[in-house]
């Protein structure tokens, strides 16, 4: 099937068969491959994007489904500057190890501090729960998060 | 694993939607939000010919006041139910429900229709419409059934819905003065799936319940409206009501053993939460004192 989109800020025409799904058509045919593939069933969220502003899951979403869509990856995040301050703190409060789940856990923290400005462990912990990381113990990402978060406010006016 | 082949339609209509499921009958899908199609066909758990794409039908996403009725459309998201201010002023028993409904990020694409129609005995949104005594719109080619939530959910999985009908709404009746609502789920982690859990709904007149309907999840095949909680209705609750009726509601139960929990402890944690739930609903912490609650 024909689809037009938007990936990253630039057009992106493709045809696809209805069963691949956008983690899938990122990697394979964009070969976008910051966007990680974990389980393939809606729980790891290595996978997590931005479709029309919002988080999902990109495995459990057919690219066909993204037709007339915005989508970012972690690549548009990242090369924009948006999260460099995120990323600097998850690299000085070594909040990453292996980084399979770096990718998705970006994504995620940025969207709450996108809605967010003050947000506390609590709070930083249960919008982060539906993404797995097997190495850290998970302490380091919120502390990152957190940071990122004060620092932010105090830039603000 | 990858999902296998299958053709895509992405339906214009509910009648667009109706004649592909007619012609298709049980080989063919609805992808409403997909959170729980798409993890089940990329797992090969099922593998449909056709999958009929409802996502663009505007007209399902509708949340509206009419009357004594609260109409909430099937493609209405969790997050949009999170965030409706109707939802939250007349049934905030799903507002409340729906934020244990798994992770943002499922939450932004999982829908109401879809969750009610997947029919999963451990989710929120189905025990929740049955406590809420909500009806479920059904749409099929010779016209609407109208479906009394508690006799919707038929088992695993299972509902009143027939393969050539879509689930188009579900109906609540507002909530009245003097309404009151409990939930609370068991779960390992936030956003999993309950081990077991409450959704109730209750008028409270001059301390004694009017009416409660308790309708408890993840310890049966379908949501179950328990019916040892007529027993707490226009009588004064003491904690030997109380405890006649938690003794009842165990009797009632036969929950399922799964690696997650054995089927005592289910029971057990449905009668806690029985306890829980009348000890907050009447304001009356002395209820849950001197026991293990």
């Amino acid at each position: 099937m024909p689809i037009s989109l938007e990936v990253n800020g630039e057009r992106v025409d493709a045809h696809i068969l209805p069963r691949l799904n956008l983690a899938d058509f990122l990697r394979e045919h964009l070969k976008l491959t910051g966007t990680h593939v974990g389980c393939e069933h809606g729980v790891c969220g290595a996978c997590t994007v931005c479709v029309n502003g919002e988080i999902v899951r990109s495995c459990l979403m057919l690219a066909v489904q993204t037709h007339g869509a915005s989508v970012v990856t972690i690549e548009g995040l990242s090369d924009s500057g948006e999260i460099a301050d995120l990323q600097a703190a998850f690299r000085d409060r070594n909040a990453l190890q292996c980084g399979f789940c770096t990718p998705g856990m970006l994504m995620a923290a940025q969207d709450l501090l996108k809605h967010q400005t003050d947000p506390d462990r609590e709070r930083i912990r249960e919008h982060l729960s539906g993404n797995y990381c097997r190495c850290t113990g998970y302490q380091a990402i919120i502390d990152a998060v957190e940071i990122t978060a004060r620092a932010r406010r105090g830039r603000r006016p | 694993m990858k999902a296998s082949a299958f053709s895509y339609a992405r339906a214009t209509s509910v009648a667009n939607v109706l004649e592909l499921l007619v012609a298709h009958g049980d080989k063919a899908k609805v992808l409403s939000g997909g959170q729980s199609l798409m993890p089940a066909m990329n797992l090969r758990l099922i593998s449909p010919e056709l999958i009929v794409d409802i996502g663009e039908i505007a007209e399902l996403r509708e949340i509206a006041v009419r009357g004594d009725v609260l109409s909430i459309g099937a493609l209405t998201r969790h997050v949009d139910i999170l965030s409706s201010p109707e939802i939250a002023a007349h049934a905030p028993l799903l507002t409340e429900a729906v934020a244990h409904v798994a992770h943002p990020a499922i939450r932004n694409r999982g829908t109401i229709g879809g969750s009610l129609a997947h029919a999963d005995p451990a989710s929120e949104l189905p025990a929740s419409v049955v406590a809420l005594n909500a009806t479920i719109v059904v749409r099929g080619q010779t016209g609407e059934r109208r479906i009394a939530a508690g006799d919707f959910f038929a088992g695993i999985y299972e509902t009143a819905l027939s393969a050539q009908e879509l689930l188009v709404a579900v109906e609540v009746p507002v909530a009245q003065k003097n309404s009151a609502h409990f939930f609370y789920e068991f779960a390992r982690r936030h956003g999993d799936y309950a081990i077991a859990g409450l959704a109730a709904q209750a008028i409270v007149r001059g301390g004694l319940f009017t009416d409660l309907r308790t309708a408890f999840f993840a310890v049966g095949d379908r949501p179950i409206l328990a019916k040892a909680a007529e027993r707490l209705v226009s009588v004064a609750i003491t904690s030997v009501v109380l405890s006649e009726a938690s003794a009842a509601l165990g009797e009632e139960l036969d929950p399922q053993d799964d690696q997650q929990a054995s089927s005592s402890m289910r029971r057990h944690l449905a009668k806690l939460l029985l306890v829980r739930c009348a000890s907050a609903l009447l304001g009356r912490p002395d209820l849950t004192a001197g026991g293990p609650v």
